[in-house]
């Protein structure tokens, strides 16, 4: 075991963890985003620069502060080891630098992308961004290509973390994309307009952070935020599929069907491209009932699970907002069964 | 004149070939080393205080035996013959017209490390080169100094070279081995370092060409011996590559130590700056070392003469000084207009950028897009700070070194020469017409 400070705040984790997990481990405002590393994929982080901090004193052993901003996604604790987060002025200004640069040619076409309130960029940019922009040349547009029936590719929007290709590496059998193309001519790409139909490529879309990879299936329907997301599962003849997903109401229609995401965005559980895009009824799936959102605050700023999961939490909302929320339920799920 | 160490033979009729260059008492190092212990070598080699000649200056034999030494598990020997830094071309040189200095090297070294297979990195576009490295390596095995049980001390070696496809970052050492293993040559994260994880996940070292052929002499004339030479703790002779405005460009090997003065002005080196005119700036080491007017790199900012060596050309940090680097030694006269040469060098590393780290990615194409405006009379007095704020946002926030090498040059250039930049923008008619300099920054003689 390794103790760590973090922000001041000392956390004990085990030998190995990243800076990033041990401050995961104590959670709120002092997590550092990331907008490349995901834990479930082997491999990935280091890339986006989002979660670099400062590293006060390296060890017990060698209190010496490390020379560079490091990144914490990939930098494993060492006992006795002071970070320096939200607390140092050098890592704020640098995060400011690194949101600049990940917005310069990010077409900012957030009103007609599907990704928009629930989008890694969008919130790295409204925590630590400016509202203007020092850029003024055209920025990095792509030749459009499609990549089969149920991703949307749009590589203006890419920000290029990697985590799809690591998806496709680790999850399926025969990776067809990758990054082709070098500096800021890089792309995802399927070499000769292959078509990826692995019956995991829907992975993709919920691994990727901003808005390259969308569900074709969803694509224009509705904006998240005004859906309403349900946990429920199936019984997946599919051996690596979990079965466990979030469905997305609107009304009574199944709008979008995803893997259930954590507080920091990343999925635990796979599922399979049946579940994601051909069960679009509620007859198709078990309800669990409402799933909560921590991160994306657009969504969450609903409340959407509180009257149906969490009758504690009612007691203390405002008489008038229990009888509103009484008179019209958000959720209207017909027949619910199975609810845990 | 110095001595001279690598390139004392360098100009005999057939050192490339196996026999001549036995004759010149060649392969002796390999001898001697077979016969002491690995760890004599290294240690013979710590002693000498070699600093390694790619780039960064880092103690050879300290990197050395840094080498993490499981048990069971094969350790590599990788040589990086990816030379492209721009005004670098010492080692293309080197291995061109003596293959067998660094196949000698290489066997020295691979046997001190315990590597049984070796690997040397060429630059894709050195195709020639390869060739004459393959047909050296092939007399060399023909000969019985490669392969099993060499010279019958037990020791067995085997080396290939590898043409990369001639990227600017598979210089970088875990971009190369990326691209070995034959993957997409983009630099790791570290740790874990190469000397721990590094090629095929094994313990291996890393060193650039001139290091490696340096083990030669260094083995032959024993280390302390060769500590003497040079000035503190930059020990021995290092090759420079001269480019530019020069009377007398080339290859030179200097004992470290010779002023930067003598080396441009002498007749015995570069022969003073070409058609008569004034010495405006230098680039002393490679494209990414900072620049530095022709007041600053003759003398430090406290008087003393500039010394061709690691600590002199270091003095004074980047606000007055600069790097040895890799040894590419770019001199411009009074003609070369600052601006546009600064916005070439960003435009090499806007190229060269592998894309895989926001800053860099996004950065280098952004400083390459505002120089551009400056050097074509569009730019304002906002994007002289704007570039070099972009600089600072890439500097040191990126996986590898590529980010400090496009930011340095850019923020260097500013540093120095900000009224050039200045006059490009108050100026942009003259600045635009075809040969137009700034001459407001000239010290004149």
């Amino acid at each position: 075991m390794a103790k760590i400070t973090f922000d001041g705040i000392e956390v004990e984790v085990p030998d190995g963890t990243t800076i990033l997990n041990a401050a995961r481990k104590i959670g709120g405002g002092i997590v550092p985003p990331a907008m490349c590393y995901y834990t479930p994929l082997k491999g990935s982080g280091g890339k986006c620069r989002a979660c670099l901090v400062r590293v006060a004193a390296g060890s017990a052993k060698d209190p010496r502060p490390m020379p560079k901003l490091v990144a914490s996604c990939i930098t494993t604790v060492q006992d006795g080891m002071v970070v320096e987060n939200t607390t140092s002025q050098q890592v704020m200004d640098v995060r400011k630098g690194i949101v600049e640069m990940l917005l310069i040619n990010h077409p900012l076409d957030c009103p007609v992308c599907d990704q928009a309130g629930e989008c890694d960029l969008q919130n790295f940019a409204y925590e630590h961004g400016v509202s203007t922009t020092r850029y003024e040349e055209e920025r990095r547009t792509f030749d459009k290509i499609d990549i089969g029936p149920y991703v949307q590719l749009h590589m203006t929007r890419c920000i290029l973390c990697y985590r799809c290709v690591y998806t496709a590496d680790q999850l399926t059998d025969a990776r067809v994309h990758g990054v082709l193309g070098r500096g800021d001519a890089s792309e995802i790409g399927t070499y000769i307009e292959n078509t990826i139909s692995n019956d995991f490529s829907g992975n993709v879309i919920d691994v990727c952070p901003v808005g390259a990879l969308t569900d074709k299936t969803f694509r224009f329907k509705q904006r998240v935020w005004f859906t309403k997301p349900v946990n429920a599962h199936r019984e997946c003849g599919h051996e690596k599929c979990s079965g466990h997903v979030t469905l997305w109401y609107k009304g009574q229609d199944v709008l979008r069907v995803t893997a259930r995401k954590d507080e920091y965005g990343e999925v635990k559980e796979w599922i399979c491209n049946e579940c994601r895009f051909e069960k679009k009824e509620t007859s198709d799936w078990v309800i669990e009932g409402p799933a909560h959102i921590d991160r994306s605050s657009v969504i969450s700023a609903n409340h959407y699970e509180l009257p149906v999961i969490n009758p504690q939490v009612i007691a203390d909302l405002p008489e008038s907002t229990v009888r509103e929320l009484e008179r019209n339920p958000p959720l209207k799920l017909g027949g619910m069964s199975g609810s845990m | 004149m110095g001595r001279k160490l690598l390139t004392e033979h360098v100009n005999v009729e057939g050192i490339e070939t196996f026999a001549v260059y036995r004759k010149h008492g060649g392969y002796r190092a390999v001898e001697k080393a077979l016969k002491m212990t690995p760890e004599e070598v290294v240690e013979e080699v710590k002693k000498s205080g070699l600093r390694g000649r790619g780039g960064a200056g880092f103690p050879t034999g300290l990197k050395w035996s840094f080498l993490a030494k499981p048990e069971g598990v094969p350790r590599y020997l990788v040589c990086n013959a990816d030379e492209s830094e721009p005004g670098t071309f010492k080692d293309r040189f080197l291995m061109s017209k003596l293959p067998h200095l660094l196949i000698e090297g290489m066997i020295a070294g691979s046997y001190a490390l315990g590597a049984r297979t070796s690997y040397i990195y060429i630059r894709g576009e050195l195709l020639y080169v390869l060739r004459i490295l393959e047909k050296a390596i092939a007399e060399a095995y023909a000969a019985g100094f490669l392969g099993e049980n060499i010279l019958g001390s037990g020791y067995s070696l085997d080396l290939h070279v590898h043409p990369g496809g001639g990227a600017y970052i598979c210089g970088e050492e875990t971009a190369l081995l990326e691209s070995l293993e034959g993957k997409r040559g983009n630099p790791r994260n570290k740790p874990p370092f190469p000397a721990v994880q590094g090629l095929y996940a094994r313990p291996t070292v890393v060193n650039n060409v001139e290091s490696i052929a340096t083990v030669v002499p260094i083995l032959n004339m024993g280390g302390d011996e060769y500590a003497k030479i040079g000035v503190g703790k930059s020990t021995g002779t290092k090759l420079f590559s001269a480019c530019g405005h020069l009377n007398k460009p080339g290859i030179y090997e200097l004992e470290l130590g010779v002023p930067v003065e003598e080396f441009i002005y002498s007749d015995e080196y570069c022969g003073g700056i070409w058609k008569g005119r004034e010495l405006k700036a230098v680039v002393a080491g490679g494209s990414s070392v900072p620049i530095l007017p022709k007041e600053l790199i003759l003398k430090t900012a406290a008087g003393e003469p500039r010394l061709m060596t690691y600590e002199s050309l270091s003095d004074g940090g980047f606000v007055t000084g600069t790097m040895l680097g890799s040894g590419g030694f770019i001199a411009m006269d009074e003609t070369t207009c600052i601006v546009k040469n600064t916005w070439n060098f960003s435009r090499f590393y806007h190229h060269e950028s592998c894309g895989q780290c926001s800053p860099c990615r996004e950065g280098t194409g952004w400083m390459e897009k505002v120089l551009h405006r400056l050097e074509h009379g569009h730019g304002s007095m906002h994007d002289i700070d704007l570039v070099v704020s972009v600089a600072k946002q890439i500097e040191g926030n990126t996986i590898c070194p590529l980010g400090e090498a496009a930011a340095w040059p850019v923020a260097a250039a500013v540093r120095h020469f900000r009224d050039e930049f200045e006059w490009h923008v108050t100026h942009p008619k003259e600045a635009t017409q075809p040969g137009a300099v700034y001459r407001g920054n000239m010290v004149l003689a």
